[in-house]
């Protein structure tokens, strides 16, 4: 190790978040997986709203996870950005971070993305602002207080318009934009934390038609370029969408394939399917 | 974007633009109203009205200290007048220092209260306090710690809405207590009044009060650009973020817990130095001055002005004491029922405030 190279690793060390390349690097997935939930069990008061959950998330795919109410699909979620602690288990991103050591800013900023169920943006705060707002960088209070939005971050904030078709409603102030047009601001808010995992809870939930449709698209887009788990209860907007899917129930994985093997599993039809197939035919 | 940060302050709003002038010109034209014509001539202006309005411009620094926390962060303080009276009392402190010997009791060192109350040397607390810059440290310090240390608590604890306001006005009342009990050291009930000098000028003198009264507008323009600063920043859209969807803001990777903290720290510091210009001027400060009511009136204040408009707020302040000065010597025993009444119709019928309803009412008549 040359002088240089010593100097260069002192000045990281004391003043860490430069470069960083001798850190190791966060989520860092170089084995293809991006998340290892393993034997996760969580319990309110008695009640195992998950039960030795095992499910693994590879890089760039797109999964659904589907099952029915109560079967800890949000729990999971929860345990995965650290809203949750489990009782037992472990949760990495990556093969380098343990999820269950960090707080919930910390889990953001390593690269963890999650959209609620029901949209909240900030409805006082104008489109380009929410954006703004959800832009990955530091996010001290002395750093905000002093230093304006860097140039690359504008650019990404364009990007992102483009990308989620907001361009036009850049500085409407988000309240008054559409349920659909929340979902996408509030998808593009993600997107500018630059997160290697997305975590996206019911996206479609009281969309018109047109909406979903545009949901889809805008969801198959980003699959490749970040991992997306989606949890939905629409049959058919998963259907649209899915590659591989996750069936919960009871706090654990009851079935996992693509959407054909899945919904001829006798124990899936049993447990769910059966009963929302009899709703959508019904429709 | 392209315009220096300077005049990004001043302009896209017109409200700010026309506080500052009017701040800075009753700054200007009341001292010489006051000094110019001769005593007694019909059109001078009152040492005491001039002191009447330079302590409403110190209630407006504290109401806009209130709104930057309440109107912009959520923060519902309802212990705002705490910090306000620390501030006075770490002025006052100094003010009975510079008496020296002249007190009643003529003791070089020692303030009337302590030689009533027999103390034979001065408290720990009271050294230092002979010096300004010190007193003046004190006065942004001491409300400052109380406020970093008391916020890291109920922030980091979660604390929020109206368990926040309650335990605030605990904070308020315990100091009240304790600043009432005379063997803390701070005069007791009595408080601290009889003030001679300051900086070595006769405080009753009319170039005195001049001084005090320009002191207190061009405070009241400094904080209300901090302020400002504060709220077009990024950090103010943190905060006010945090105020519309806190869980939301701690997900996209910002630690509500400082934010909360260092605004509910830089307001108390306001709040305390307006404190420290109020004392001076009415020539007193003693332990009503932590009453929970007193903070509960500031948020009225601001309600009444507009929450989430500085100027709102610093004009709700003037309006709702200039009501008070008028009612109290009018008619005192309603200014009370006034008070409530004022507050249930501005949270009935105008959610934004005064000024909430001249900015509809310019909107509807001028097409723009």
């Amino acid at each position: 190790m040359n002088a240089a190279q010593v100097v260069k690793q002192g000045w990281q060390k004391v003043f860490g978040a430069g470069t960083g390349s001798d850190r190791p690097i966060p989520g860092d997935a170089s084995h293809g997986t991006i998340l290892y939930v393993e034997d996760i069990t969580v319990s309110f008061d008695g009640f195992r709203a998950l039960n030795n959950l095992t499910l693994y998330i590879d890089v760039g795919e797109l999964r659904c996870i589907i099952g029915p109410n109560g079967a800890g699909k949000t729990t999971m979620m929860d345990v995965i950005t650290g809203k949750t602690r489990p009782d037992s288990g472990s949760a990495w991103f990556g093969v380098t971070t343990d999820l269950l050591t960090l707080t919930e800013p910390e889990i953001a900023e390593v690269g963890i993305g999650r959209k609620f169920q029901k949209p909240t943006v900030f409805e006082q705060h104008s489109v380009l602002q929410n954006l703004a707002l959800a832009a990955a960088g530091n996010k001290s209070v002395w750093h905000t207080l002093f230093k304006p939005i860097a140039g690359a971050q504008l650019a990404r904030i364009e990007e992102v318009l483009v990308t989620v078709g907001l361009k036009d409603q850049r500085n409407l102030r988000a309240g008054i934009l559409s349920h659909g047009q929340k979902q996408w601001l509030e998808i593009g808010m993600l997107l500018m934390q630059d997160p290697r995992l997305l975590l996206v809870d019911e996206p479609v939930a009281g969309m018109t038609p047109q909406e979903v449709e545009r949901t889809a698209e805008l969801l198959l887009s980003l699959a490749g370029k970040h991992s997306v788990v989606v949890v939905e209860h629409d049959m058919a907007f998963v259907r649209s969408i899915a590659r591989t899917v996750t069936v919960l129930h009871e706090g654990s994985v009851l079935a996992e394939g693509s959407m054909d093997a899945v919904q001829n599993d006798p124990k899936v039809i049993e447990v769910y399917l059966g009963e929302a197939q009899g709703h959508s035919d019904g429709k | 974007m392209t315009r220096g940060p300077l005049l990004n302050l001043l302009a896209g709003e017109r409200g700010t633009a026309v506080f500052l002038l009017i701040v800075a010109f009753v700054g200007v034209i009341v001292p010489v109203m006051h000094l110019v014509p001769a005593e007694g001539s019909p059109l001078q202006l009152s040492g005491y009205t001039m002191t009447l309005i330079g302590k409403y411009m110190t209630y407006a620094l504290l109401a806009v200290a209130v709104d930057l926390v309440w109107g912009y962060c959520g923060i519902l303080s309802l212990g705002h007048a705490a910090f306000f009276a620390l501030g006075g009392y770490a002025m006052g402190m100094y003010l009975m220092r510079q008496i020296g010997s002249r007190g009643v009791y003529g003791d070089p060192v020692l303030p009337d209260f302590m030689v009533f109350l027999n103390y034979k040397e001065l408290p720990w607390f009271w050294h230092g306090f002979d010096m300004f810059w010190f007193a003046l440290a004190m006065v942004a310090l001491v409300p400052g710690l109380l406020a970093l240390a008391f916020g890291w608590l109920a922030f980091r604890s979660r604390v929020t809405g109206v368990y926040l306001s309650i335990i605030t006005q605990a904070l308020t009342y315990a100091l009240m207590l304790a600043f009432f009990r005379n063997d803390m050291g701070f005069g007791g009930n009595n408080g601290m009044t009889d003030f001679k000098d300051i900086l070595g000028f006769a405080i009753n003198t009319p170039s005195t009060r001049v001084a005090l009264f320009v002191a207190s507008a061009i405070a009241l323009m400094l904080g209300y650009l901090a302020c400002r600063y504060i709220t077009l920043s990024r950090a103010g859209r943190v905060v006010q973020a945090i105020r519309d969807a806190e869980s939301r803001t701690r997900f996209i990777g910002y630690r509500v817990e400082s934010y909360k903290l260092w605004i509910f720290t830089f307001s108390a510091v306001l709040a305390g130095i307006a404190g420290a210009l109020y004392v001076p001027q009415v020539g007193i400060i003693n332990p009503s001055e932590f009453q929970p009511i007193n903070s509960i009136e500031v948020v009225i204040w601001v309600a009444v002005g507009g929450r989430g408009m500085l100027y709102g707020a610093a004009a709700g302040a003037v309006l709702v004491n200039y009501a008070k000065t008028f009612f109290t010597a009018a008619l005192p025993e309603f200014w009370l029922y006034a008070l409530g009444l004022l507050f249930v119709v501005v949270t009935l019928f105008l959610p934004r405030g005064v000024v909430g309803l001249l900015d509809r009412f310019g909107r509807k008549t001028m097409p723009s």
